[in-house]
This record gives structure tokens, sequence and C-alpha cells, in this order.
């Protein structure tokens, strides 16, 4: 079985600060990250290699510096890594992104048949979610997105059972091979690779496709010309225009800080007041 | 999306000629067994406001099983807002699956060409509104927080969070239709419903055959109802953050919601420490809320936790930290140790409720 | 499947990445092992790249490794609680290339560094920790990491792992060191937007400043504090001898709060984003606190063998000459067909000795001592300076000779004529001694 899982590499949001002035992104220090929700497609692309065998093959559309993530993906058990990089890419939106990556993995299917393509729930950058159901119409794959576990594949019927997290309740579907699994978060754990995945991801040769290798013959389809969205503006959230009104007593004791404040809130909010004694009943 | 590129701004963009028929504001009314999200409607408030500016019509799409009950959602859209319904029944339709849905809405679109096309960003909503969109490849913009209409060129102007909601870019699909967008439950208000309204609806025959969609559903679990936490649509939340320290402290949050008949909601640490449920997570990553009073107790207001909250009506923080980012959005705020206060503050709405009862 | 390599290193800070470059260059098959996410990602420096060490490893490095401002500023501060009294030092000099002196981010600099190594033909494996040295009787002879199947062999191992070596004490190379022989720094990043920080410090795009600080900012600790500019940050730290926290009972946490409430300071950070808060221990214990640093199959190079000129702030450039040399004897061992044992590893002490490294070490090594059994250094010299100053510079229509007289006055009066004498020999003795 040949599993393709596309991975991002992603600016860790958590530390990405703004200019004040120009709102810009101010990357000095931003360590790069693989998106954390695309690990868990990952490990559920190398549980099936250990569960039935195959390949996992790894793919991302990104800088250069995007190797990184690539070798990393290799050291946790993946097999092959391959890099779309091209500066034809640059401002791609999802639909761009998609089209990319599925060219990129058509290539892919011309040496190997592709089974199944995993994706994360979505980024922490672009946060979309919508580059997995791209690919998966743009190859005519079945889509199962949010899935929370893999019960059975049947590789006689090339049929796969899973377990899909929807509005309210778990589907259990039933569907076809091949098919593009987008994998919920927090239904696996990363595994720690062995010294021989180490020496292996160090030394694997990584293979880097620009858009001709990646079988896109129109510089246009991709990148920013690719793009039906064009980016505007880029802002800070307004400030609100008011800070909190800071509850305060003489002697700042709880008690007197607390009635002040229900006080206060009440004569500002008198509906406030009559849904809190209704809901308490 | 990847990262916002700035581009110069373009002289004005022409629309492809393909697409210069293409009129109205269109909704995508989801529901499932029966129950409609009420994102839809927070949807058709805000699909209304959009028709209006363009002086066009605001349609909902209803698709479902045949039968009375998806027709009279229709109904219940027109109460929102709507002036028309696209109806499209089939047994194909009974479970929320990608392919037909996709098949069918792309159907729809195609048909009656629609220039705006708005989804909810639930796990339906995203699932459908993505492979639409490639479907029919035009624009999408995900998780809007903000839809106008630009004045000069019509074009819907889309804002949306980017980079964990550090900063908000505005995102337009100059050349291509639909414009499609989705957006957050809750991000919205609930318009109110006024049952007088009716409208006309139009039905659209599909002709997709069961035997050719490949996906079959099995079977549908239910999230077990009761300890299913609503956050979304909770009236009161009381969220404690790491400043509890402790989960034995936790209980404290616990207590003033007990107080209140209130829901618990909770800043990422606290979800992950595992002291709560993921369910109970609110903001960029877990739920977005919009309750009449939302308490802030030992959180610092993140931008990834204030996204979630910023839509509360009445939002009062209590942090030890008088420089905590959470005061510079609250409406209230004490400075202080919530282990002191939160108690004080469940004795003080104890007594607040008890003399109103005698009262009334 | 064990692998067996011409050389191990151990880390990838600045010592272990030049020993690994250095070796993989020449040819040699080199396998580093980093237990950070990525070189660089645990790595504490100020950072301040002495240019010339870094020259002669990669003569190019300038064209692609990742430099944040040259220095063109260098400030002494001597603090009192609320002034300082300081010189500058800015020329014209420092703006022509090539410059001398960068500040560096140590994550990008050792994150680009094991890129030229990788470059050379080294073998880089990151998240993995080397927890033992494998030995044959005497003989290192490889290393054993926490991953599975984590056993691999080398002719040599060379012990880049930075301060208080782990291995080399497990190992018993190493004695556990003496908390008077670390000094314990903390520092934190601030950030800001590129042409605020221009502003205030007056320097130009790329130009960057230093502010050395002594005084009253550790409370009395044998110590120094620092501020750098970076492109779009300020880092600020103090370090104090390990010893001295002890007794002290002042964590290094809070000397840094109070630093930067310190009204010269302040102003400098206003508005800035603190980003990343780091601690490390900075080996100060100089040439009289050296452990052995070669054996059968084995060196050590870095800051894991003490190289480190505590007076000049130096370490990096220690690390990667001391790097550097380790592995070049070793390249000449491979190249004349030696094996690497003790009695031929001998050459790396004594090509030590010739450069300045050694030299240097040698020079200050009653330094520390001085400053241990003289705190007035640290205690009353700047609060009686600051005074001195401020007597000057206040005009209050007494003239300077009287000025100056009670001046002295108060110096001799904190500390005896003789005493000061004294000190000031010390002070001399230790900066001359060769
Ligand atoms: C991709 C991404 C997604 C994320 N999604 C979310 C999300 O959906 N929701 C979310 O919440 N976070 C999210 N985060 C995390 C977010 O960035 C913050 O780290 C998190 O919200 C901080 O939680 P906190 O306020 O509880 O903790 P802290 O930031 O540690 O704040 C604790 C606060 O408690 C105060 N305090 C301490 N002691 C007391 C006391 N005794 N009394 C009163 N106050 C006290 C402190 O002053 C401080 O302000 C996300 C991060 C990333 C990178
Ligand atoms: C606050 C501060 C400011 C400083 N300022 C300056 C300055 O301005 N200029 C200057 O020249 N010097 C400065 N120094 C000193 C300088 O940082 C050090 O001398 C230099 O980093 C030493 O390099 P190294 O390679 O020996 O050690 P390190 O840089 O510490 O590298 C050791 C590496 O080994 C790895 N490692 C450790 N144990 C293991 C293991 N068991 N398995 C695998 N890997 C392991 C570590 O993760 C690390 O990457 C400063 C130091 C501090 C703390
Ligand atoms: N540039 C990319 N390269 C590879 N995979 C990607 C890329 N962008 C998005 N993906 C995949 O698509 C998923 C959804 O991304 P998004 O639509 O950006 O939220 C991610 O979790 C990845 O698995």
């Amino acid at each position: 079985m040949h599993s393709v899982v596309c991975i991002k590499q992603v600016p860790d949001s958590a530390q990405i600060r703004v200019h004040p002035v120009t709102n810009t992104i101010m990357r000095q220090g931003v360590p790069a990250i693989i998106n954390p929700y695309d690990l868990f497609a990952l490990e559920e692309a190398l549980r099936l290699k250990d569960r039935f065998g195959g390949t996992v093959t790894v793919i991302t559309m990104g800088p250069p510096m995007a190797e990184v993530a690539l070798r990393k993906c290799l050291s946790f058990g993946a097999d092959d890594a391959i890099l779309v990089s091209d500066r034809a890419f640059a401002g791609a939106d999802t639909l761009a992104t998609s089209y990319a990556l599925a060219a990129a993995i058509g290539k892919i299917r011309e040496n190997m048949p592709v089974d199944l393509i995993f994706t994360g729930k979505q980024t922490i950058d672009g946060d979309t979610a919508q580059v997995g159901p791209g690919i998966a119409r743009r190859l005519d794959y079945q889509l199962l997105t949010y899935v929370s576990a893999i019960r059975e594949i049947d590789h006689e019927k090339r049929e796969i059972l899973v377990e899909r997290r929807a509005e309210g309740g778990v589907q259990v579907l039933k569907t076809k091979l091949p098919c593009l699994i987008t994998m919920l978060e927090g239904t696996n754990e990363m595994r720690y690779g062995d010294m021989d995945d180490m020496f292996r991801a160090a030394r694997h040769p990584l293979k880097q496709w620009d858009r001709l290798a990646a079988g896109i013959e129109d510089p246009n389809v991709v990148g920013l010309k690719g793009s039906p969205t064009v980016v505007g503006k880029v802002f800070a959230p307004k400030p609100r225009s008011q800070r909190a009104e800071i509850i305060e007593t003489v002697d700042n004791d709880p008690k007197n800080l607390v009635v002040t404040l229900l006080a206060k809130v009440f004569t500002q909010h008198p509906k406030l007041e009559r849904e809190i004694e209704r809901l308490a009943k | 999306m990847n990262e916002p590129v700035k581009k110069p701004a373009r002289k004005k963009v022409e629309l492809d000629p393909r697409f210069v028929n293409y009129k109205h504001v269109w909704v995508f009314i989801e529901a499932e067994r029966g129950v409609v999200h009420p994102v839809s409607w927070e949807l058709l408030g805000e699909g209304r406001k959009l028709a209006d500016a363009l002086g066009v019509e605001l349609a909902g799409v209803v698709m479902g099983p045949p039968g009375e009950r998806t027709r009279q959602i229709c109904g219940e859209a027109f109460h929102y807002g709507a002036d028309l319904c696209y109806l499209a029944q089939d047994e194909v339709l009974r479970d929320y699956r990608n392919e037909p849905y996709t098949r069918a809405l792309t159907e729809l679109v195609d048909t009656y060409q629609p220039e705006i096309m708005l989804l909810g960003a639930s796990t339906l909503g995203r699932d459908l509104a993505g492979s639409v969109a490639t479907t029919l490849a035009t624009g999408l913009v995900a998780d809007c927080t903000e839809l106008v209409i630009e004045a000069d060129s019509r074009n819907l102007a889309s804002t949306r969070p980017t980079f964990g909601g550090s900063l908000l870019c505005t995102i337009m699909t100059q050349r291509h239709r639909p414009q499609m967008a989705t957006v957050r439950p809750r991000v919205m208000a609930m318009p109110d419903a006024d049952t007088a309204r009716s409208g006309r609806i139009v039905e659209h025959k599909l002709a997709i055959i069961e035997s050719s969609i490949i996906t079959k559903v099995l079977e549908f679990i239910p999230d077990a109802q009761q300890d299913k936490p609503q956050l979304a649509f909770a009236d009161i939340i009381v969220s404690g953050g790491r400043g509890f320290k402790k989960q034995e402290n936790f209980q404290l949050v616990w207590d003033l919601a007990k107080v209140l008949g209130a829901e618990v909601g909770a800043s990422r640490p606290i979800v992950q420490a595992g002291w709560v449920e993921l369910d109970r997570q609110v903001g960029q990553s877990g739920k977005t809320v919009r309750p009449k009073l939302y308490i802030a107790a030992g959180i610092s207001g993140a931008i990834q936790h204030r996204v979630g909250m910023d839509g509360s009506d009445v939002i009062i923080a209590i942090n030890n930290d008088p420089n905590a980012p959470i005061f510079d959005f609250a409406h209230y705020g004490i400075v202080g140790n919530a282990m002191q206060i939160l108690p004080a503050l469940t004795e003080a709405f104890r007594a607040q409720i008890a003399l109103a009862r005698r009262a009334g | 499947m064990a692998e067996k390599f011409d050389l191990i290193v151990v880390g990838a800070g600045m010592a272990g990445n030049a020993a690994a470059y250095t070796a993989a260059k020449a040819g040699l098959k080199v396998l580093q092992i980093e237990r950070g996410e990525y070189p660089g990602s645990k790595n504490v420096q100020g950072a301040i790249l002495y240019a010339d060490a870094i020259e002669k490893i990669i003569p190019d490095f300038r064209e692609s490794a990742p430099l944040e401002r040259h220095l063109i500023e260098q400030r002494v501060w001597v603090l009192d609680d609320d002034s300082y009294v300081g010189s500058n030092y800015r020329s014209e000099e420092f703006n022509r290339e090539p410059y001398n002196r960068y500040t560096i981010i140590r994550a990008q600099f050792d994150r680009w560094f094991s890129e030229q190594v990788t470059k050379a033909g080294g073998l880089v494996i990151c998240e993995t920790t080397v927890q033992q040295l494998l030995m044959d009787g005497q003989r290192v002879v490889g290393v054993r990491t926490d991953r599975k199947n984590g056993d691999v062999f080398a002719d040599c191992v060379i012990l880049a792992d930075g301060v208080n070596s782990l291995l080399a004490k497990r190992a018993g190379f190493h004695e556990e060191l003496k908390p008077k022989d670390i000094a314990l720094a903390v520092k934190e990043i601030h950030f800001l937007p590129q042409e605020t920080i221009e502003a205030r410090f007056n320097i130009g795009e790329d130009e960057g400043v230093v502010i050395e600080m002594a005084g009253k900012v550790t409370a009395g600790m044998m110590g120094t504090a620092f501020l750098y500019t970076n492109k779009e940050s300020i880092t600020l730290g103090i370090g104090c001898m390990l010893s001295d926290f002890k007794n002290q009972k002042i964590t290094p946490y809070q000397l840094l709060e109070q630093m930067k409430e310190h009204p010269a300071i302040k102003p400098l950070l206003a508005g800035s984003e603190m980003k990343e808060y780091a601690a490390h221990l900075i080996p100060e214990g100089g040439y009289n606190a050296m452990p052995p640093v070669y054996g059968d199959g084995w060196m050590i190079a870095g800051d894991a063998g003490m190289f480190v000129n505590g007076i000049h702030r130096e370490g990096s450039n220690l690390a990667m000459t001391t790097g550097q040399i380790a592995a070049q004897t070793l390249i000449d061992l491979k190249t004349a067909g030696k094996e690497c044992s003790a009695k031929n590893l001998k050459n790396y002490r004594e090509r030590l000795d010739q450069s300045f490294v050694m030299k240097d070490l040698k020079k200050y090594r009653h330094m520390p001592e001085v400053f241990h059994k003289n705190s007035q250094f640290f205690t009353t010299y700047p609060e009686l300076l600051n005074r001195a100053a401020h007597t000057m510079v206040k005009v209050d229509g007494i003239d300077k000779k009287s000025k100056e007289r009670e001046i002295r006055g108060s110096f001799v009066q904190a500390r005896s004529l003789f005493g000061l004498l004294g000190d000031a020999f010390k002070l001399w003795r230790a900066f001359q001694a060769r």
C-alpha cells in the first residue's frame, strides 16, 4: 500500500509578532515547525504501513528550507520525501496550492499507484482546511475529512472503513480506495524513530521538483497567477475602543470588589440581571 | 491560504465575461437529520445585508431527503430573511456525504448562477465548500469575521484572521464567481426570526443515482447529548485559565458556573493539561462563543483565546496582572487573585439570585 | 548494524560545528550528534561573534552566515542604583569592511554553521542525546545514544557538549565543577522594530552597539551585565558566579528584573516585547580550573574544556578555535596513519599551548581569584565612582579643586589608601601576568 502524506512547514504561530507600525509579520526568531496537525496524518500513515506494509511518501510545497521538515518526517519513518519548490508557486492560495500538489502526486503515481493521500485537518498559518478537499477533487479521489479512526482496510475489495467526526456525532463510512483522508488531531501520537531511521533520514537524497518536474506546463495555473483570491489589506485587530473598567474599592477586599462589580454590571446591563435570574432557576 | 503576499493595489480587475450574469446571494442551509445548524441562520442575517447592499435577492439552498421536513426548512429560511429557496430533495442526500452534496451544489450553482455563496465553517461546511470551490475553480475564503460589499467594484470583501489571529486580512475574488466564503458558528449575530415572512421555492430535480456514489454511510453514532457541553450556544460562560495553577483550584470555576447555570469554558493549556474536555476550549482552535456574559478568570487573553470570545456581550476579567492583555478588551476587570475573587463572586451571585427569588 | 566513523562529535555548538566542519572538509567520515531539535535550538549566548575565529575556518562566512549587526560602538558603564558613569568608544574604523565583530542569534547562526557541516559531507543527527561514552578498557571507542539501536563507533570522539560536560564527568575525565568556577548567566531577548532600535542607539542599518555593565546591577556579586543590539531585538543579560548566588540568596531572574528597571536601561527597552528567556552556565574558572582535555580516543573542545575568557567575555571564539585545532590534530594523525592514542593526541594540548587560547587564559589566570577575594570591585567602587562623577558634573558654586579633594577623600574613607593602592596593584598584576 502506498500512502502520500502532505505536510507543510509553518511558522510557529505562538511566537509570531506583528510590527506595531507597519503591521507586517516580524519573522526574526520565529521557528519553523511542521504543521502540528500534519503529524497526526503522518503517524496514521505510518501505522497503516506497520499493519499492512507498503510505502509512505511525504510531500510538501514550499521554499527550499522546508527540506528540514521533510527530513524530520523521514526520521519518523517515512520512506521517501519530495519537495515541490519553484518561485512560480509563490503567493498561491488554496486553489493554486491544491493544483500544484495534485499535479505532483499525479507524477508520483506514474511510478507507484497511490492508494491513500493524507493531509492534516488544517494548517496553523493558513487555517483553511481547504487544501485537502481541493486535492481530492482534482484527482477525483473519494474525500474523507475529519477522520478519527481507520477501522479496516480490505485490500482484495479495495475498501476502507473509517470513523469520521461529523456535526453532532460520528459517521461510520465505507468507501473505495483510492481516497484522501484529512486526519483529526489528537487521534494518535507521533513515534520516536530509532538510530537507523536517523541515519536514513540524514542520508536520504531528497527529491526537489520544480514546476515542470511536477508536471505543470502552464505557469498561469499556480502561484499568485493561479489564485482567484487576492489579498488586499493586512491589518492588526482593532483594539477595543475602551479598556476594561477596572473595579476598585478602598480596601480592595474581594467581597467588596465583587459587590461593586455586580452593582455596576447590573445597572449598565439590566437585561443581564433578569437573564441570570432566569438561568439560575 | 498561503501567507498573504502584498500586491501593488491593482487597477480595476475585470470580471471574467463567463460570469457577467451571476447574480444574487446564496446561503447554504446546513441540515442534518432534519436539524438546521444555527450557523445557517446567522449567515442568512449576514447575507441579507449583502443582498440589500447589492440590491439583489437572498436565497437559501436547502438539500436533503424527500419529505415534509426538508421543505419546512425553506419556510424557516424565509423567517430568517431569505427571499427564495432552492430546494433539492433526493434520497442520495439523506446523510451528508461529500460526493452527492458536492455534485448537487455544483449543479445548482451552474444552473442558477449566484454571485456570492456563504457556508458555515462547520465540519460539514468546510468539507463541502472546499470541494465545491475547487470544482468551480473559484475563490473561497475560510473563517471570515467580516463580510462587506466594496462600494465601487461591488465585490465581496471578506476579512479573516491570519497567522493565528495576530493579523487580519481582507481577501477578494475579483475575476471569478461565485465569491465563496465560510464563517464560523457564532461569529455573526443571530437575526430575529420574522414568522410573517415568506418566499418562493425553486425546486431542482437532481439526476444522481445512488449506485454512482462510492462512499456509503454505515452508521451514525450520535454524541451522548447529556455530557456534551454546548458552549457555542451558552448564554453564560465561566472560563478559567492557567492562573488557577492546580486542578483542584479549577473547582472554583465549576462552583460559580453551577450557581449561574452557566457552562464552563477554558483556555487551551487547561484542556491540554486534561483538566476539562476538548469541547470546552474557547478560541481559535476551540469554540467561538457569543454568550451574554463571559467571565474569564486567570486567563491572559492571548489572541488565540480572544478570537473565540471577543463577540460576547459582556466580558468580566479577573487577573492578578494589571497588564494582562485580557483587560484590553474585557468590559469589566478586577485585578486580583482569582482564588479569592471567584468564591466571593459565587457568593455574591448566590445572594443576588436568592434576593430576586424572594422579591419575585 | 553499528556503523563506524573516523570521528564522532558530540554537540553542535560553536566548538562541535568547528570540529565537525574541519574534519568533514578534510574528507574524514564524520558523525555529529546534537540533542536539541536543531543545532542552536538550545544554545545560549549574548551573542557577540568574533570574526577572526570563524574566518579561519570558513573564510567567506560573511556571504551566507546570518549576522545581525556589526558593532561600531562599545559602551562601558559602571552603574549605581540610579546613575552610571561610562565611556563610549565609537569609530568609523569599525564601519569598514571586513567587519570585526557582529551580534548574532545563536539559534540561527548554529543552524547555518551546521548546514556547512552537512555540505562538507558530515552526517548531522539532531534530537538525539549521547548518554555515555563506549569504552574498551581505557579507550573511548564510540558513543551510546538514547535511541533504539543507538550505539555508534569511531576512532575518535570529540566532546563539544558544552559547559558542565556530563559525558566527561560520567567517564571520569572531569571532576564536578566548582561553583566558584562557573558563572550563571540569564538573558532575555526583547523585540523592537528595527527603526526604533536604530533611532534609540543612534545607529544605521546593520550597525550595532554593545553595552558592557558592571556595578550595582550585580548586587555586590562578582559579575557583569550586557546589552547587545540585534536587527529587530535587544539582548539583555547578566551573569554572576554561581557561588555568589548561593550566598546572596538572590535569583538571577530578580537581578535581571532589577536591571531592567534601572533608569539608564529602562528607556532603551520601552515598548518592547520579551520573547525569550534563557539561563546558562559559563565556565569561568580559567586556566587554573582547566581539566585534562585529551586521552585515549577522545578530545574536549569549547566550554566543555573550560575554554572561556571570562574577563573579555570571549567564549565562542575559543570554542571554535579549540574545535578546529582538535579536528586538525586528528586529520594529521589520520594522514600520517597514526592511531588516536593519548600519546598521539597529546599533540592537541601542545597546539593549544601555542595558540592565543592558552596564552590568553594563562595571562588572566589570577583574575578570578582577585575578584573573588575583593568584593569592593562590585560594591563600593561603583557607588564611589558614580558619586564622584555626580560631584564633578553638578554645578553648585564649589570650586573644582575642592571637589577633587572631596572625591579622593571619599575613596580613601571607604577603603584605606593602602587598600586602594593594593587593589590597583592586584588588578594590574592580574592583567599583566604572562
Ligand atoms: C495554533 C494555536 C492555537 C491556539 N488555540 C488556542 C485556543 O483555541 N484557545 C486558547 O485559549 N488558546 C489557544 N492557544 C494558546 C494561546 O496562545 C495561549 O497560550 C493560551 O490562551 C494561554 O492560556 P492562559 O491564558 O490560560 O495561560 P497564561 O497565558 O499562562 O495566562 C495565565 C494568566 O493567569 C494570570 N494569573 C496567574 N495567577 C493568577 C491568580 N492567582 N489569579 C488571577 N490571575 C492569575 C496571569 O497573570 C496570566 O495572565 C493557541 C495557540 C496556538 C499556537
Ligand atoms: C549569556 C551568555 C553570553 C555569552 N556571550 C558571549 C559572547 O558575547 N561572545 C562569545 O564569544 N561568547 C559568549 N558566551 C560564551 C559562549 O556562548 C560559549 O563559550 C560557546 O557557546 C561555547 O560553545 P560550545 O560549542 O563549547 O558549547 P555550546 O554552544 O553550549 O554547545 C554544546 C552543544 O552540545 C549539545 N549537547 C550537550 N550535551 C549533549 C549530549 N549528551 N548529546 C548530544 N548533544 C549534546 C548541546 O545541545 C549544545 O548544542 C556567552 C555565554 C553565555 C551563557
Ligand atoms: N504547501 C503545502 N504543502 C503540502 N501540504 C499542504 C500545503 N498546504 C496545505 N497542505 C496540506 O493541507 C492541509 C490543510 O491545509 P490548509 O488548507 O492550509 O488549512 C494541511 O494540514 C496539509 O496537510
